[in-house]
């Protein structure tokens, strides 16, 4: 097997079709020339006089590259894809550039997990959310407990209280009334734990293979008592970055319970109401600045989320980040980063320095917060970049993954 | 956690660093390929390369699978998916590798079924779940993953199992060395030798690299400190004139291989005369098709597969980037045009990929790391 031969007459490939025909490479390649022109001759081209060096020619590229990320988001493909429910790079651009195009207004813009609106005197938060997981029950939880606790957690992030929420159910005709019996159940106990009512509702029945057994839409009300706004955006260098525990839990349970991988692992859901958490956090000092929970996307979005909203550098250390060694294990096996990995009872708070201390010390006071620990601070250059100081020493950068986390080959 | 946090240990990454720096011979320049994919994911992962002196450039190979696939054989897939009855499976790292109409991710939005499996053996489950439906197993990767494909069709033999087939793209390492080194505008110092691959071929199909051009050659494992033993090892017989193949990964590598896996290889496939290689042009001997005694389980005969080949946007630059020529920043259209959100090349797509490697991790000059460790 060792006869070699490497035809290059016949890799120029110039006679033959053109791929180009896709409409997509055409289009990023004349966006690609544009930008070129528009910057001008003065660097990274071909047969330039004077070759740069190569860190400087790095430098210029990685610029290049700056640029072209924060440029407007458009959405290239045809049709949706999963992508764009990942939660990831594809979600990022789907919600910029149709929802937030179409609905524009200021208490959209922030795109924080809830929005903040005032009536008369107070202030309230309001947010929503659906819930099409599939297996619906799984170990630690199940879509009931879920679609309550997200939408509790949403509000609880924008430092509200967690009021009222509305469930509404798209149910696939033939799902068994048991389960739904299970669910609502589930739904009434989260409700009760987290302090809040659900006080209405809707239900629409769908064709055999319309929908898959049971979606829930739940939304919900809060009021905000505290003064200080929070949001990812007043993320300031200096501050620090805590995580309220052990990261990854959720969606390796859910991997796992699908059945697909045949990996058994002692895995449980993280799902729980975090707005008890929260108060504890918000009593004991004034010097959060944002809240963030760690759902789809996982911890690794919320970083950059941060670095983009409030144009800083985040800069986190690998070892200092608590990942339970079954999520670990199963994530090492599969080549996916517990970093991206969906959490539904974690929070990520940005916390004056100052502040960094009593803030942990309150979050560990709770159950919820008993392995809160501070993973990284803002930092503020490179500005939009999350950082990773790794368990092996080296640096490298945590981006937006474009969609779910893909298992590698080998 | 044990058998992985020993390989990733900071202390001996640093020990082990001195070491290289001091094997640098003044005023020389080192070129090191690591060939395969995984290597690069791992190199840029941990930030393995803020430990190498600046002598030392480590120049990222041919072999990540999804790389190296054209963009006909894309094409062929799609046109495979889209015949009546078909469900089309295949690995979750081809989903987003473009052809000239998109990739399986987009055709999969259109209704097309194709379903992405782990293991060729889920694949076979479909099938047996589906006896009315045909599955199509699209087959890629090097002599890591050929075992499985073929362990595969030899269960669905033995089961008697007649809607299984498997699209062919399985590749051969050497044949890609080999043309790499006798590219003309390449000069490499050593090779960081496939670790994966090696468990099935062994040790010695690399002889000759060493022997024949004078190379030396580590084979390593897949954590950081393996790599950068192997550079030390590699180091080491550079500044002691050797070329010699060693086995860093001998806990997993045996010198002759896995008999039963190339084995169960040759009694399902064979060399074909010639493959496309995406970049490299068409390279001789260098990939498998199934053996005429399981043409039953031959997609490429059983389907008529247009086999249109369809040549790069002129704009891509995986070839020179998958021979080590370029750097991926190097690419005229890497990280504007060519992104993982709309990749145009396959180094973009795979984590193995050298572009997505470095847009994912690496997006960093070395400046830029000092700030980071400063502050």
């Amino acid at each position: 097997m060792t006869t070699g031969h490497l035809d290059h007459s016949a890799s120029r490939g110039d006679e033959l079709a053109d791929s180009g025909s896709a409409g997509w490479v055409r289009e990023a390649l004349r966006v690609h020339d544009e930008q070129a022109i528009q910057e001008g001759a003065g660097e990274v081209r071909r047969g330039s006089p004077q070759p740069l060096p190569g860190t400087v020619r790095e430098e210029l590229v990685l610029e290049r590259i700056d640029r072209a990320r924060r440029a407007r988001p458009r959405v290239k493909e045809d049709r949706i894809t999963m992508s764009h429910g990942a939660g990831g790079k594809a979600t990022q651009t789907l919600i910029e550039a149709i929802f937030l195009d179409g609905f524009r207004n200021p208490l959209l813009e922030p795109l924080e997990d809830a929005a903040r609106v005032r009536i008369g005197g107070s202030r309230l938060a309001f947010t929503t959310d659906s819930y099409v997981v599939s297996p619906l029950f799984f170990p630690g939880g199940d879509i009931g407990d879920l679609a309550v606790n997200g939408t509790v957690n949403d509000l609880s992030m924008a430092g509200a209280v967690p009021l009222y929420l509305s469930a509404g159910f798209i149910l696939e005709e033939g799902f068994p009334v048991a389960d739904l019996s299970r669910i609502v159940a589930s739904m009434a106990a989260a409700a009760a734990e987290a302090g809040v009512q659900i006080i209405t509702g809707d239900t629409k029945v769908v064709q055999k293979g319309k929908a898959d057994g049971c979606y829930i839409n739940t939304a919900g009300v809060g009021i905000i008592e505290q003064e200080t706004v929070l949001g990812v955006a007043n993320a300031q260098p200096g501050d620090v970055i805590i995580v309220s525990g052990s990261i990854g839990d959720h969606g390796v349970t859910i991997m796992l319970a699908r059945g697909e991988l045949d990996i058994e692992a002692d895995v449980t859901s993280d799902t729980a109401p975090l707005n008890g958490l929260v108060a504890g956090l918000l009593a004991a000092t004034s010097g959060v600045r944002a809240l963030r929970d760690a759902t789809r996307g996982g911890v690794a979005t919320i970083l950059n989320e941060i670095a983009r909203a409030a144009d800083v550098g985040v800069l986190v250390t690998e070892d200092a980040i608590p990942v339970r060694t079954p999520v670990r294990g199963a994530c090492e096996l599969l080549g996916i980063d517990p970093m991206y990995v969906a959490c539904e009872g974690r929070l990520i708070a940005v916390v004056d320095a100052a502040a960094a201390d009593r803030a942990l010390a309150a979050l560990r006071g709770h159950p919820l917060g008993a392995q809160a620990a501070v993973i990284g601070h803002v930092v503020a250059d490179p500005p939009g970049l999350v950082q990773l100081k790794t368990a092996f020493g080296g640096t490298r950068i945590v981006d937006l993954l474009v969609g779910d986390p893909l298992p590698r080959i080998c | 956690m044990r058998f992985v946090d020993e390989y990733r240990d900071a202390d001996t990454a640093h020990a082990l660093a001195a070491k290289i720096a001091d094997l640098c011979e003044p005023g020389r320049q080192y070129k090191l390929m690591e060939v395969c994919g995984g290597h690069t994911h791992t190199i840029y992962k941990h930030g393995l390369e803020d430990y190498l002196p600046e002598a030392i450039t480590l120049v990222h190979g041919p072999g990540c699978p999804v790389c190296v696939i054209p963009m006909g054989r894309v094409d062929d897939a799609m046109h495979l998916a889209a015949e009546p009855d078909v469900i089309m499976t295949s690995f979750g790292d081809m989903m987003r590798v473009p052809g000239s109409a998109g990739s399986f991710f987009d055709a999969k939005a259109q209704g097309t079924d194709i379903r992405m499996v782990y293991s060729p053996l889920d694949s076979l489950k479909i099938a047996r779940q589906n006896p009315d439906k045909r599955v199509v197993f699209m087959a890629i990767g090097f002599e890591t993953t050929a075992p499985s494909t073929a362990m595969t069709v030899l269960r669905a033999a033995a089961e008697g199992l007649e809607n299984f087939s498997v699209f062919c793209n399985h590749v051969t390492i050497i044949p890609a060395i080999k043309a790499i080194l006798d590219s003309p505008d390449l000069r490499l110092d050593g090779f960081i030798g496939p670790g994966h691959v090696s468990t099935v071929i062994g040790c010695r199909p690399y002889e000759f690299i060493a022997a024949d051009y004078g190379k030396p050659v580590v084979v390593a494992g897949f954590e950081p400190l393996d790599i950068l033993q192997s550079i030390y090892m590699l180091m080491l017989q550079l500044s002691e004139r050797r070329s010699e193949v060693e086995n860093q990964y001998s806990r997993v590598v045996p010198w002759e291989g896995n008999r039963a896996a190339l084995m169960a290889i040759g009694e399902t496939m064979e060399l074909r005369p010639y493959f496309e290689w995406r970049g490299l042009g068409f390279i001789s001997h260098s990939a498998l098709r199934m053996r005429h005694e399981y043409a039953a389980f031959d997609a490429e005969l059983l389907f008529k597969v247009p086999g249109v080949r369809v040549a790069d946007p002129k704009a891509c630059q995986c070839g020179e980037v998958l021979k080590g020529v370029l750097k991926p920043w190097e690419c005229k259209v890497f990280g504007t045009a060519c992104t993982p959100e709309t990749p145009i090349g396959t180094c973009m797509v795979s984590p193995e990929g050298a572009c997505a490697a470095y847009y994912n991790y690496g997006r960093l000059t070395r400046t830029r790391v000092k700030e980071a460790s400063r502050s």
